[in-house]
Protein backbone atom coordinates (compact mmCIF):
# COMPACT_ATOMS: atom_id res chain seq x y z
CA UNK A 1 0.00 0.00 0.00
CA UNK A 2 2.85 2.96 1.27
CA UNK A 3 4.80 1.27 -2.09
CA UNK A 4 1.14 1.99 -4.28
CA UNK A 5 1.16 5.53 -2.70
CA UNK A 6 4.29 5.86 -3.19
CA UNK A 7 4.26 4.93 -6.98
CA UNK A 8 1.41 7.43 -7.75
CA UNK A 9 2.71 10.36 -5.98
CA UNK A 10 5.97 10.33 -8.37
CA UNK A 11 4.21 9.53 -11.27
CA UNK A 12 2.20 12.94 -10.71
CA UNK A 13 5.35 14.37 -10.11
CA UNK A 14 7.12 13.11 -13.40
CA UNK A 15 3.66 13.75 -15.29
CA UNK A 16 3.74 17.46 -14.10
CA UNK A 17 6.69 17.55 -15.56
CA UNK A 18 6.10 16.36 -18.85
CA UNK A 19 2.77 17.99 -18.97
CA UNK A 20 4.76 21.56 -19.11
CA UNK A 21 7.03 20.51 -21.40
CA UNK A 22 4.15 18.43 -23.70
CA UNK A 23 2.43 22.07 -23.27
CA UNK A 24 5.10 24.02 -24.80
CA UNK A 25 5.41 21.90 -27.57
CA UNK A 26 1.34 22.15 -28.83
CA UNK A 27 1.77 25.63 -27.61
CA UNK A 28 4.41 25.68 -30.81
CA UNK A 29 2.35 22.96 -32.86
CA UNK A 30 -0.66 24.54 -32.83
CA UNK A 31 0.48 27.99 -34.02
CA UNK A 32 3.23 27.44 -36.24
CA UNK A 33 3.00 23.49 -37.42
CA UNK A 34 6.13 22.35 -36.15
CA UNK A 35 7.50 20.38 -33.39
CA UNK A 36 10.25 21.92 -31.67
CA UNK A 37 12.91 20.79 -30.76
CA UNK A 38 15.00 23.45 -29.51
CA UNK A 39 12.28 23.40 -26.75
CA UNK A 40 14.74 21.43 -24.63
CA UNK A 41 17.56 23.13 -25.63
CA UNK A 42 15.37 26.78 -24.84
CA UNK A 43 14.70 25.67 -21.81
CA UNK A 44 18.60 24.16 -20.98
CA UNK A 45 19.69 27.74 -21.72
CA UNK A 46 17.38 29.22 -19.23
CA UNK A 47 17.83 26.56 -16.56
CA UNK A 48 21.51 27.23 -16.73
CA UNK A 49 20.13 31.33 -16.20
CA UNK A 50 18.32 30.23 -13.11
CA UNK A 51 21.25 28.24 -11.98
CA UNK A 52 23.69 30.85 -11.91
CA UNK A 53 21.39 33.30 -10.18
CA UNK A 54 20.33 31.02 -7.26
CA UNK A 55 24.04 30.00 -7.03
CA UNK A 56 24.75 33.48 -6.63
CA UNK A 57 21.75 34.47 -4.65
CA UNK A 58 20.37 31.45 -3.56
CA UNK A 59 17.16 32.49 -4.41
CA UNK A 60 15.13 30.12 -5.85
CA UNK A 61 12.19 32.21 -7.22
CA UNK A 62 14.35 35.38 -8.61
CA UNK A 63 16.30 32.14 -10.64
CA UNK A 64 12.46 31.10 -11.93
CA UNK A 65 11.69 34.19 -12.36
CA UNK A 66 14.79 35.19 -14.74
CA UNK A 67 14.58 31.70 -16.28
CA UNK A 68 10.64 32.51 -17.49
CA UNK A 69 11.66 36.01 -18.97
CA UNK A 70 14.20 34.86 -20.78
CA UNK A 71 12.38 31.53 -21.92
CA UNK A 72 9.91 34.55 -23.16
CA UNK A 73 12.58 36.28 -25.41
CA UNK A 74 14.10 32.71 -26.24
CA UNK A 75 11.17 31.86 -27.50
CA UNK A 76 10.09 35.14 -29.64
CA UNK A 77 13.59 35.08 -31.01
CA UNK A 78 13.63 31.63 -32.11
CA UNK A 79 10.10 32.42 -33.76
CA UNK A 80 10.80 36.29 -35.02
CA UNK A 81 14.26 35.13 -36.48
CA UNK A 82 14.32 32.08 -37.75
CA UNK A 83 10.90 30.70 -38.15
CA UNK A 84 9.32 33.25 -39.88
CA UNK A 85 12.77 33.62 -42.15
CA UNK A 86 12.55 29.85 -43.35
CA UNK A 87 8.55 29.64 -43.64
CA UNK A 88 9.06 32.87 -46.16
CA UNK A 89 9.84 30.11 -48.11
CA UNK A 90 8.53 27.16 -47.26
CA UNK A 91 6.08 26.71 -50.37
CA UNK A 92 8.97 26.21 -52.24
CA UNK A 93 9.54 22.64 -52.25
CA UNK A 94 9.81 19.80 -49.89
CA UNK A 95 13.18 20.34 -48.45
CA UNK A 96 11.85 23.91 -47.98
CA UNK A 97 8.43 22.67 -46.54
CA UNK A 98 10.55 20.37 -43.87
CA UNK A 99 13.31 22.83 -43.33
CA UNK A 100 11.61 24.59 -40.09
CA UNK A 101 11.24 21.40 -38.12
CA UNK A 102 15.00 20.25 -39.24
CA UNK A 103 16.18 24.04 -38.10
CA UNK A 104 14.70 22.96 -34.97
CA UNK A 105 16.78 20.11 -34.89
CA UNK A 106 19.71 21.75 -35.23
CA UNK A 107 19.49 24.66 -32.95
CA UNK A 108 19.42 22.14 -30.60
CA UNK A 109 23.05 21.07 -31.40
CA UNK A 110 24.06 24.70 -31.81
CA UNK A 111 22.60 25.67 -28.32
CA UNK A 112 23.90 22.47 -26.56
CA UNK A 113 27.54 23.31 -28.16
CA UNK A 114 27.24 26.74 -26.87
CA UNK A 115 25.94 26.10 -23.30
CA UNK A 116 28.94 23.21 -23.25
CA UNK A 117 31.64 26.22 -24.38
CA UNK A 118 30.17 28.78 -21.82
CA UNK A 119 29.39 26.77 -18.76
CA UNK A 120 31.53 23.32 -19.21
CA UNK A 121 29.93 19.49 -20.31
CA UNK A 122 30.71 18.85 -16.72
CA UNK A 123 27.57 17.86 -14.51
CA UNK A 124 26.23 20.11 -11.91
CA UNK A 125 23.72 20.26 -9.24
CA UNK A 126 21.07 22.42 -8.69
CA UNK A 127 19.70 22.69 -5.36
CA UNK A 128 16.73 22.08 -4.48
CA UNK A 129 14.88 25.40 -3.05
CA UNK A 130 12.71 22.77 -0.81
CA UNK A 131 13.90 19.84 1.36
CA UNK A 132 14.10 16.54 -0.60
CA UNK A 133 13.83 14.23 2.51
CA UNK A 134 10.89 12.08 2.09
CA UNK A 135 7.75 12.44 3.98
CA UNK A 136 7.14 10.23 6.89
CA UNK A 137 3.78 9.61 7.62
CA UNK A 138 2.29 7.31 10.86
CA UNK A 139 5.97 6.39 10.86
CA UNK A 140 6.67 5.17 7.84
CA UNK A 141 8.24 6.17 4.72
CA UNK A 142 6.45 7.56 1.96
CA UNK A 143 9.10 8.33 -1.08
CA UNK A 144 7.46 11.80 -1.77
CA UNK A 145 9.10 14.98 -0.56
CA UNK A 146 8.72 18.40 -0.30
CA UNK A 147 10.28 19.40 -3.64
CA UNK A 148 8.03 16.86 -5.21
CA UNK A 149 5.40 18.63 -3.96
CA UNK A 150 6.52 21.94 -4.96
CA UNK A 151 6.02 20.80 -8.70
CA UNK A 152 3.32 19.29 -8.59
CA UNK A 153 1.90 22.86 -6.77
CA UNK A 154 3.51 24.80 -9.16
CA UNK A 155 2.70 22.89 -11.84
CA UNK A 156 -1.25 23.48 -11.07
CA UNK A 157 -0.69 26.88 -10.92
CA UNK A 158 0.79 27.08 -14.22
CA UNK A 159 -2.13 25.22 -15.57
CA UNK A 160 -5.32 27.55 -14.19
CA UNK A 161 -2.84 30.56 -14.74
CA UNK A 162 -2.35 29.43 -19.12
CA UNK A 163 -5.94 27.96 -18.53
CA UNK A 164 -6.91 31.48 -17.71
CA UNK A 165 -5.52 32.94 -20.30
CA UNK A 166 -6.76 30.61 -22.94
CA UNK A 167 -10.05 30.22 -22.17
CA UNK A 168 -10.84 33.99 -21.13
CA UNK A 169 -9.35 36.38 -22.57
CA UNK A 170 -9.03 37.92 -25.85
CA UNK A 171 -5.49 37.19 -26.53
CA UNK A 172 -6.47 33.45 -25.91
CA UNK A 173 -9.19 33.47 -28.12
CA UNK A 174 -7.01 35.10 -30.42
CA UNK A 175 -4.26 32.46 -30.13
CA UNK A 176 -6.77 29.83 -30.36
CA UNK A 177 -8.42 31.54 -33.39
CA UNK A 178 -5.10 31.96 -35.07
CA UNK A 179 -4.01 28.47 -34.36
CA UNK A 180 -7.00 26.63 -35.54
CA UNK A 181 -7.95 28.46 -38.74
CA UNK A 182 -5.11 31.60 -39.30
CA UNK A 183 -6.81 32.64 -42.73
CA UNK A 184 -10.17 33.11 -41.07
CA UNK A 185 -9.16 35.12 -38.17
CA UNK A 186 -7.28 36.99 -40.30
CA UNK A 187 -10.58 37.97 -42.21
CA UNK A 188 -11.88 38.69 -39.19
CA UNK A 189 -8.98 40.97 -38.16
CA UNK A 190 -6.48 39.36 -35.74
CA UNK A 191 -2.74 39.86 -36.87
CA UNK A 192 -1.82 36.00 -37.08
CA UNK A 193 1.79 37.39 -37.21
CA UNK A 194 2.36 38.57 -33.99
CA UNK A 195 0.02 36.03 -32.13
CA UNK A 196 2.25 33.67 -33.66
CA UNK A 197 5.01 35.17 -31.49
CA UNK A 198 3.21 34.59 -28.44
CA UNK A 199 2.14 31.78 -28.27
CA UNK A 200 6.12 30.89 -29.30
CA UNK A 201 6.49 32.62 -25.99
CA UNK A 202 4.38 31.01 -23.83
CA UNK A 203 5.70 27.72 -25.42
CA UNK A 204 9.22 29.56 -23.89
CA UNK A 205 7.84 30.29 -20.60
CA UNK A 206 6.31 26.88 -19.96
CA UNK A 207 9.49 24.86 -21.06
CA UNK A 208 11.78 27.12 -18.44
CA UNK A 209 9.62 26.31 -16.12
CA UNK A 210 9.52 22.63 -16.57
CA UNK A 211 13.36 23.02 -16.71
CA UNK A 212 13.91 24.52 -13.20
CA UNK A 213 11.37 22.31 -11.50
CA UNK A 214 13.09 19.07 -12.77
CA UNK A 215 16.32 19.70 -12.43
CA UNK A 216 16.38 20.23 -8.95
CA UNK A 217 15.55 16.00 -9.04
CA UNK A 218 18.34 15.55 -11.01
CA UNK A 219 22.16 17.10 -12.39
CA UNK A 220 22.62 19.63 -14.85
CA UNK A 221 24.39 19.38 -17.94
CA UNK A 222 23.61 20.52 -21.81
CA UNK A 223 21.92 18.19 -22.54
CA UNK A 224 20.16 16.99 -19.13
CA UNK A 225 17.08 17.82 -20.61
CA UNK A 226 16.51 15.64 -23.37
CA UNK A 227 15.36 12.81 -21.95
CA UNK A 228 12.47 15.71 -20.49
CA UNK A 229 12.28 16.87 -24.78
CA UNK A 230 11.39 13.21 -25.42
CA UNK A 231 8.64 12.43 -23.14
CA UNK A 232 7.17 15.50 -23.56
CA UNK A 233 6.71 15.03 -27.17
CA UNK A 234 5.34 11.48 -25.91
CA UNK A 235 2.52 13.23 -24.16
CA UNK A 236 1.77 15.80 -26.32
CA UNK A 237 1.40 12.96 -28.93
CA UNK A 238 -0.59 11.18 -26.56
CA UNK A 239 -3.04 14.14 -25.86
CA UNK A 240 -3.40 14.10 -29.95
CA UNK A 241 -0.81 17.42 -30.32
CA UNK A 242 -3.67 19.82 -30.82
CA UNK A 243 -5.45 19.90 -27.00
CA UNK A 244 -3.93 21.99 -24.35
CA UNK A 245 -5.96 19.75 -21.62
CA UNK A 246 -4.84 16.49 -23.73
CA UNK A 247 -1.09 17.81 -23.33
CA UNK A 248 -1.67 17.72 -19.42
CA UNK A 249 -3.81 14.56 -19.79
CA UNK A 250 -1.12 12.70 -21.73
CA UNK A 251 1.42 13.75 -19.56
CA UNK A 252 -0.18 12.51 -16.20
CA UNK A 253 -0.63 9.06 -18.12
CA UNK A 254 2.87 9.09 -19.12
CA UNK A 255 4.42 9.86 -15.89
CA UNK A 256 2.19 7.08 -13.83
CA UNK A 257 3.16 4.42 -16.67
CA UNK A 258 6.71 5.86 -16.17
CA UNK A 259 6.51 5.75 -12.56
CA UNK A 260 4.88 1.94 -12.30
CA UNK A 261 7.22 0.32 -14.53
CA UNK A 262 9.96 2.17 -12.29
CA UNK A 263 8.59 0.59 -9.31
CA UNK A 264 7.13 -2.37 -10.06
CA UNK A 265 9.34 -3.38 -13.50
CA UNK A 266 12.57 -1.89 -13.61
CA UNK A 267 15.08 0.68 -15.02
CA UNK A 268 15.95 -0.65 -17.96
CA UNK A 269 12.42 -0.93 -19.30
CA UNK A 270 11.40 2.38 -19.11
CA UNK A 271 12.34 3.26 -23.02
CA UNK A 272 10.74 0.37 -24.49
CA UNK A 273 7.28 0.42 -22.09
CA UNK A 274 6.50 4.29 -22.83
CA UNK A 275 6.80 3.42 -26.50
CA UNK A 276 4.74 1.10 -26.01
CA UNK A 277 2.06 3.20 -24.62
CA UNK A 278 3.03 5.65 -27.28
CA UNK A 279 1.93 2.91 -29.96
CA UNK A 280 -0.97 1.49 -27.96
CA UNK A 281 -2.60 4.94 -27.43
CA UNK A 282 -1.95 5.97 -31.46
CA UNK A 283 -3.75 2.92 -32.28
CA UNK A 284 -6.50 3.42 -29.68
CA UNK A 285 -7.23 6.75 -29.87
CA UNK A 286 -5.19 8.32 -32.84
CA UNK A 287 -6.22 11.87 -32.71
CA UNK A 288 -5.41 11.72 -28.73
CA UNK A 289 -6.99 10.88 -25.24
CA UNK A 290 -9.62 13.57 -25.20
CA UNK A 291 -9.37 14.04 -29.53
CA UNK A 292 -13.34 13.64 -30.69
CA UNK A 293 -13.28 12.68 -34.49
CA UNK A 294 -13.74 15.59 -36.54
CA UNK A 295 -16.87 16.94 -37.42
CA UNK A 296 -16.53 19.18 -40.70
CA UNK A 297 -18.62 19.63 -43.53
CA UNK A 298 -17.30 19.80 -47.14
CA UNK B 1 -18.80 59.13 -54.93
CA UNK B 2 -17.70 55.54 -55.90
CA UNK B 3 -17.06 52.74 -53.69
CA UNK B 4 -14.72 50.07 -55.12
CA UNK B 5 -13.23 50.78 -58.13
CA UNK B 6 -11.87 47.76 -60.38
CA UNK B 7 -9.58 48.54 -63.13
CA UNK B 8 -7.64 46.24 -65.02
CA UNK B 9 -7.27 43.80 -62.49
CA UNK B 10 -5.21 40.35 -63.86
CA UNK B 11 -3.93 37.64 -61.18
CA UNK B 12 -2.01 34.45 -61.31
CA UNK B 13 -1.79 31.36 -59.57
CA UNK B 14 1.70 30.26 -60.59
CA UNK B 15 1.75 30.15 -64.59
CA UNK B 16 -1.87 29.78 -64.91
CA UNK B 17 -3.35 33.25 -65.61
CA UNK B 18 -6.75 32.95 -63.19
CA UNK B 19 -8.21 36.46 -63.92
CA UNK B 20 -7.21 39.02 -66.95
CA UNK B 21 -7.60 42.79 -67.72
CA UNK B 22 -11.09 42.58 -65.17
CA UNK B 23 -12.49 46.40 -64.62
CA UNK B 24 -15.69 47.31 -62.82
CA UNK B 25 -16.94 49.80 -60.95
CA UNK B 26 -19.38 49.58 -57.28
CA UNK B 27 -21.10 52.32 -56.37
CA UNK B 28 -20.89 52.64 -52.52
CA UNK B 29 -24.74 50.94 -51.39
CA UNK B 30 -25.15 48.67 -54.31
CA UNK B 31 -24.87 45.14 -54.29
CA UNK B 32 -22.81 43.88 -57.09
CA UNK B 33 -23.24 39.87 -57.86
CA UNK B 34 -20.26 38.86 -59.72
CA UNK B 35 -21.42 35.64 -61.81
CA UNK B 36 -19.39 32.49 -63.48
CA UNK B 37 -19.21 28.72 -63.99
CA UNK B 38 -16.40 27.39 -61.66
CA UNK B 39 -12.90 28.62 -62.70
CA UNK B 40 -14.04 31.66 -63.55
CA UNK B 41 -11.97 33.23 -61.06
CA UNK B 42 -14.51 34.64 -58.50
CA UNK B 43 -13.19 33.76 -55.88
CA UNK B 44 -9.84 34.66 -56.92
CA UNK B 45 -11.61 37.98 -57.50
CA UNK B 46 -12.71 37.85 -53.97
CA UNK B 47 -9.15 37.04 -52.01
CA UNK B 48 -7.35 39.76 -54.13
CA UNK B 49 -9.60 42.13 -53.08
CA UNK B 50 -9.49 41.34 -49.44
CA UNK B 51 -5.36 40.79 -49.59
CA UNK B 52 -5.61 37.34 -49.35
CA UNK B 53 -4.00 37.28 -52.81
CA UNK B 54 -1.31 39.22 -54.46
CA UNK B 55 -1.96 40.76 -58.05
CA UNK B 56 0.24 40.63 -60.83
CA UNK B 57 -0.94 43.99 -62.57
CA UNK B 58 -4.12 46.63 -62.33
CA UNK B 59 -5.44 48.39 -59.17
CA UNK B 60 -8.02 48.12 -57.08
CA UNK B 61 -9.26 51.03 -54.90
CA UNK B 62 -12.17 51.21 -51.83
CA UNK B 63 -13.31 54.80 -51.25
CA UNK B 64 -10.76 56.16 -53.66
CA UNK B 65 -7.87 54.14 -51.54
CA UNK B 66 -5.20 51.21 -52.58
CA UNK B 67 -6.55 48.06 -51.62
CA UNK B 68 -4.07 46.44 -53.30
CA UNK B 69 -1.03 44.40 -51.56
CA UNK B 70 -2.34 45.23 -48.37
CA UNK B 71 -3.09 42.36 -45.40
CA UNK B 72 -6.55 41.23 -44.82
CA UNK B 73 -6.37 42.30 -41.04
CA UNK B 74 -5.46 45.72 -42.32
CA UNK B 75 -8.53 45.41 -44.65
CA UNK B 76 -10.96 45.04 -42.07
CA UNK B 77 -9.94 47.54 -40.11
CA UNK B 78 -10.70 49.48 -43.05
CA UNK B 79 -14.12 48.60 -43.69
CA UNK B 80 -13.52 45.33 -45.74
CA UNK B 81 -15.05 41.94 -44.56
CA UNK B 82 -14.30 38.95 -46.48
CA UNK B 83 -16.69 35.77 -45.79
CA UNK B 84 -14.67 33.31 -48.07
CA UNK B 85 -16.01 30.36 -49.22
CA UNK B 86 -17.51 27.14 -47.73
CA UNK B 87 -18.38 28.55 -44.60
CA UNK B 88 -15.78 30.65 -42.98
CA UNK B 89 -16.36 30.09 -38.95
CA UNK B 90 -13.96 28.19 -36.32
CA UNK B 91 -15.39 24.80 -35.97
CA UNK B 92 -13.30 24.71 -32.35
CA UNK B 93 -14.53 27.59 -31.30
CA UNK B 94 -18.27 28.49 -29.61
CA UNK B 95 -20.90 30.35 -31.82
CA UNK B 96 -20.31 33.20 -29.56
CA UNK B 97 -16.49 33.30 -30.20
CA UNK B 98 -16.98 33.38 -33.54
CA UNK B 99 -18.94 36.09 -33.25
CA UNK B 100 -16.62 38.23 -31.01
CA UNK B 101 -13.04 37.97 -33.19
CA UNK B 102 -14.77 39.84 -35.75
CA UNK B 103 -14.43 42.53 -32.92
CA UNK B 104 -11.49 42.10 -31.07
CA UNK B 105 -9.36 44.33 -32.76
CA UNK B 106 -11.78 47.38 -32.18
CA UNK B 107 -10.92 49.26 -29.14
CA UNK B 108 -14.54 49.87 -28.23
CA UNK B 109 -16.04 46.73 -26.15
CA UNK B 110 -19.55 48.18 -26.03
CA UNK B 111 -19.67 48.30 -29.61
CA UNK B 112 -18.76 45.03 -30.26
CA UNK B 113 -21.24 43.72 -27.67
CA UNK B 114 -24.07 45.94 -29.61
CA UNK B 115 -23.02 44.37 -33.17
CA UNK B 116 -23.13 41.16 -31.61
CA UNK B 117 -26.77 41.63 -30.43
CA UNK B 118 -27.46 43.29 -34.10
CA UNK B 119 -26.27 40.22 -36.02
CA UNK B 120 -28.20 37.18 -33.46
CA UNK B 121 -30.80 39.90 -33.92
CA UNK B 122 -30.87 39.16 -37.98
CA UNK B 123 -30.29 35.77 -37.31
CA UNK B 124 -31.91 34.17 -34.36
CA UNK B 125 -31.11 30.55 -34.43
CA UNK B 126 -27.54 31.27 -33.39
CA UNK B 127 -28.86 33.16 -30.26
CA UNK B 128 -30.11 30.19 -29.81
CA UNK B 129 -26.51 28.64 -29.95
CA UNK B 130 -24.10 30.82 -28.46
CA UNK B 131 -22.12 29.05 -26.45
CA UNK B 132 -22.43 25.72 -28.48
CA UNK B 133 -19.17 24.82 -30.82
CA UNK B 134 -19.64 26.23 -34.35
CA UNK B 135 -19.38 22.24 -35.77
CA UNK B 136 -22.55 21.19 -34.56
CA UNK B 137 -23.98 24.27 -36.29
CA UNK B 138 -26.17 22.92 -39.75
CA UNK B 139 -24.59 24.40 -42.95
CA UNK B 140 -26.99 27.06 -43.67
CA UNK B 141 -26.24 27.94 -39.39
CA UNK B 142 -22.48 27.88 -40.37
CA UNK B 143 -22.95 30.73 -42.89
CA UNK B 144 -25.33 32.64 -40.77
CA UNK B 145 -22.25 32.76 -37.89
CA UNK B 146 -20.40 33.62 -40.91
CA UNK B 147 -22.21 36.42 -42.23
CA UNK B 148 -22.86 37.59 -38.08
CA UNK B 149 -18.82 37.35 -37.34
CA UNK B 150 -18.38 39.78 -40.47
CA UNK B 151 -21.13 41.76 -39.43
CA UNK B 152 -19.36 42.37 -35.45
CA UNK B 153 -16.35 43.94 -37.94
CA UNK B 154 -18.33 46.38 -38.55
CA UNK B 155 -18.20 46.30 -41.96
CA UNK B 156 -18.76 49.00 -45.11
CA UNK B 157 -17.94 46.77 -47.78
CA UNK B 158 -19.12 42.78 -47.54
CA UNK B 159 -17.31 40.31 -50.01
CA UNK B 160 -19.48 37.34 -50.02
CA UNK B 161 -18.14 33.86 -51.05
CA UNK B 162 -21.04 31.73 -52.68
CA UNK B 163 -22.96 31.44 -49.44
CA UNK B 164 -25.05 29.27 -50.98
CA UNK B 165 -23.04 26.27 -51.73
CA UNK B 166 -24.50 23.27 -50.65
CA UNK B 167 -27.57 24.60 -48.26
CA UNK B 168 -31.02 24.27 -49.24
CA UNK B 169 -32.93 26.19 -51.38
CA UNK B 170 -35.17 27.52 -48.54
CA UNK B 171 -32.49 28.61 -46.53
CA UNK B 172 -30.61 30.03 -49.89
CA UNK B 173 -33.63 31.89 -50.29
CA UNK B 174 -33.89 32.86 -46.23
CA UNK B 175 -30.07 33.83 -46.80
CA UNK B 176 -29.94 35.81 -49.75
CA UNK B 177 -33.37 37.54 -48.17
CA UNK B 178 -30.72 38.97 -45.16
CA UNK B 179 -28.12 40.01 -47.41
CA UNK B 180 -30.33 42.18 -49.37
CA UNK B 181 -32.44 43.49 -45.62
CA UNK B 182 -27.97 44.32 -44.57
CA UNK B 183 -27.35 46.32 -47.88
CA UNK B 184 -30.20 48.27 -47.01
CA UNK B 185 -30.93 48.73 -43.85
CA UNK B 186 -26.77 49.40 -42.97
CA UNK B 187 -26.17 50.64 -46.56
CA UNK B 188 -23.24 48.03 -46.86
CA UNK B 189 -21.71 48.01 -50.23
CA UNK B 190 -21.73 43.88 -50.78
CA UNK B 191 -19.85 42.02 -53.75
CA UNK B 192 -21.15 38.80 -53.86
CA UNK B 193 -20.08 35.78 -55.85
CA UNK B 194 -22.63 32.99 -56.86
CA UNK B 195 -22.80 30.50 -59.15
CA UNK B 196 -26.66 30.52 -58.48
CA UNK B 197 -26.80 33.19 -60.89
CA UNK B 198 -30.59 33.79 -61.24
CA UNK B 199 -31.58 33.88 -57.47
CA UNK B 200 -27.88 36.13 -57.16
CA UNK B 201 -29.49 38.60 -59.86
CA UNK B 202 -32.37 38.89 -58.85
CA UNK B 203 -31.49 40.11 -55.34
CA UNK B 204 -28.55 42.56 -57.01
CA UNK B 205 -28.60 45.83 -58.40
CA UNK B 206 -25.81 45.14 -60.85
CA UNK B 207 -24.10 42.14 -62.19
CA UNK B 208 -20.15 41.06 -63.47
CA UNK B 209 -20.18 37.85 -65.39
CA UNK B 210 -16.97 36.73 -65.89
CA UNK B 211 -15.91 33.29 -67.91
CA UNK B 212 -12.12 31.71 -67.64
CA UNK B 213 -10.49 34.71 -65.54
CA UNK B 214 -12.24 37.64 -68.42
CA UNK B 215 -14.84 40.29 -67.84
CA UNK B 216 -17.69 39.12 -70.57
CA UNK B 217 -20.40 41.23 -69.16
CA UNK B 218 -21.10 43.70 -66.99
CA UNK B 219 -24.18 46.27 -65.97
CA UNK B 220 -27.70 46.53 -64.65
CA UNK B 221 -28.72 42.94 -62.82
CA UNK B 222 -32.17 42.61 -64.48
CA UNK B 223 -30.91 43.56 -67.66
CA UNK B 224 -28.23 40.96 -67.43
CA UNK B 225 -30.78 38.62 -66.31
CA UNK B 226 -33.14 39.28 -69.66
CA UNK B 227 -29.85 39.20 -72.28
CA UNK B 228 -31.11 36.06 -74.25
CA UNK B 229 -27.23 35.66 -75.20
CA UNK B 230 -25.58 35.22 -71.52
CA UNK B 231 -28.90 33.17 -70.50
CA UNK B 232 -27.61 30.56 -72.87
CA UNK B 233 -24.20 30.95 -72.39
CA UNK B 234 -23.17 31.96 -68.96
CA UNK B 235 -26.64 31.69 -66.85
CA UNK B 236 -26.72 28.49 -67.22
CA UNK B 237 -30.58 27.87 -68.49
Amino acid sequence: MRNLIGTLLIGLTLGSVYSLMALALVLVWRSTRVVNFAQAGQAIVTTYIAYEIVTRTGVFWLAVLFAVIAGALLGAGVEYFLMRTLFRHVDEGPVAALAPVIATLGLLGVIRSVVGMIWGNDFRTFYSPVSTDNFVVAGETIPFSSLNLLIILSTVVVMIIFSIIFQRTDLGLSLRAAAFQPEIARLAGIRVGPIRTIGWVFAGVAGAIAGVLVTPTTILSPNSLDLLLVFGFVAAVIGGLESLPGAVLGGLVLGLGVSFVLNYVGTSLVFPSIFIVLIISLIVRPNGILGAKKVRSA
Amino acid sequence: MSGLVVSNLTVSHGAIRALRDVSFEVQEGELTAVIGANGAGKTTLLRTLSGLKDAEDGSATWRERNILGKRPEDLVRRGISHVSEGKSVIPELTVRENLVIGGLWRRDKSGTEKAIKEAVELFPRLGERMSQSANTLSGGERQMLAIGRALVSRPKLLLLDEPSLGLAPLIIEQIFTSIKNLQKSMNLTVVLVEQNATSALEIADNGVILNLGELVASGNARELLEDPTLKSAYLGY
